[in-house]
């Protein structure tokens, strides 16, 4: 049998996850096995394969970049795991939904900017109005909670995914863990 | 004592119990080393049936019966445990989580929540419900406390406590349905109350963040709800 192919996806979160992911240590080896990383940020593939086995995604769906990203992964993908608390609840990102876009680009970009008080037009993706989870823009198959999940959380979630099972979840992490 | 002398038999997940009739379902339960899962309900406090995480089956009754504010019966046939049960408490917790912004990351209780670790416990991984996103105030004006209405559930302990053992009754609720919310006296900010003692009871039995103690976060936030039946039993003069 061919090795399963796995992507990691940073969307808006802060790479806790993937810091998380690196802190397998020598289980990564293990793991490497049977995988092999096809995407990810890193890693130097500059374009997400179109027949993926597992995509782990990192972070909220936060900007129209993210959301064009996230539904050519999951078509791209055969099982889409949110990773995290951003991609499975939104977490810190979401903390701007209370209070509007402008809002928020007039904080940054005008009252505390100390030169060039102006808000970018180009070459950024727009916000979106709302940060998002991942489920609310595409299915998903496996909810991994946790700021961040716990090495060991990511290796079980992982060891069971490429044997082609469903990980139990619930027993091995929780929001904010 | 006569009337609580009374005794009713009945089956709690099969098991035969038996119970004085002014007992409720899950007193019973409880007793019997039989977990029903709660969140508004504790020990020393009366009951509200506010959180519906307690709903229990009852043989001969369509409709689930919230377990803290149900009263034994003879013969009664109750399941704690099942399917449908399941997927109403997940579904509290989810609209508890949808309703208001819980970003256990970064919140003082982190690891000390009953909200969060209940989650848990019932296999919860994440919320169905599109999330709310309220703005809400941080009440940071009394010396000692803060109130975040952003982790609020709702779930009334803390006005229970500063009314029923306190005697202060420095918070209530204000308005109606998704819009309510706790205040202190008339509605103004916590440290301006005339009434409240600085007691600290409310924070100690708030399960969730919304209540606590200014400088301490984290796992020092444990709260320790557990002298409210003592001081109850102490008031009774049953020691």
């Amino acid at each position: 049998m061919s090795k399963a192919k796995l992507a990691t996806v940073w969307l808006d979160g802060c790479s806790g996850c993937h810091m998380s992911l690196l802190d397998m240590d020598e289980r990564l080896l293990e793991l490497s096995a049977q995988f092999d990383l096809v995407y990810s940020p890193l890693v130097d593939f500059k374009t997400f394969p179109p027949d993926v086995d597992v995509a782990l995604v990192e972070g909220s769906v936060s900007s129209n970049e993210d959301e064009e990203k996230i539904r050519m992964i999951r078509r791209r993908s055969k099982t889409l795991v949110s990773l995290g608390d951003c991609a499975v609840t939104g977490n810190v990102p979401s903390m701007r939904n209370a209070f509007g876009v402008d809002a928020v680009m007039d904080r940054v970009y005008r009252e505390n900017a100390a030169a060039q008080q102006q808000t970018p037009t180009q070459s950024l993706p727009q916000l979106l109005p709302r940060v998002r989870p991942v489920h609310e823009i595409v299915p998903v198959d496996v909810f991994v909670p946790g700021c961040p999940p716990s090495a060991d959380t990511i290796y079980n979630v992982l060891r069971e995914l490429l044997a082609g099972r469903v990980p139990d979840v619930a027993s091995l992490t929780r929001f904010g863990a | 004592m006569s009337a609580a002398a009374e005794v009713k038999t009945l089956k709690i997940d099969g098991t035969d119990v038996s119970a004085r009739a002014d007992q409720t379902i899950l007193d019973a339960a409880r007793e019997n080393k039989i977990s029903i899962p709660t969140l508004c309900h504790l020990d020393g406090l009366s009951d509200v049936g506010a959180c519906r995480l307690c709903l229990v089956e009852v043989k001969g009754m369509r409709r689930l019966l919230p377990s803290c504010v149900t009263r034994v019966e003879e013969g009664m046939e109750v399941t704690t445990q099942s399917d449908r049960l399941q997927k109403y408490r997940r579904m509290t917790l989810e609209l508890l989580f949808a309703e208001r912004n819980h970003i256990c990351s970064i919140c003082v209780s982190n690891g000390a929540c009953e909200l969060q670790s209940l989650a848990q416990s019932q296999g919860l991984t994440h919320v169905e419900f599109p999330y709310r996103y309220p703005r809400l105030p941080v009440d940071a004006s009394h010396e000692r406390f803060v109130m975040d209405h952003n982790r609020c559930i709702m779930c009334t302990r803390c006005v229970r406590v500063c009314s029923e053992i306190e005697g202060a009754h420095t918070w209530d609720v204000m308005g109606r349905g998704i819009d309510s919310r706790v205040i202190s006296d008339l509605g103004q900010p916590w440290g301006s109350s005339d009434s409240c003692t600085s007691c600290g009871k409310c924070v100690q039995v708030c399960p969730t963040g919304a209540l606590f103690e200014k400088s301490k976060v984290g796992s020092k936030t444990g709260k320790n709800p557990d002298f409210l039946p003592y001081l109850n039993m102490m008031r009774d003069g049953n020691q």
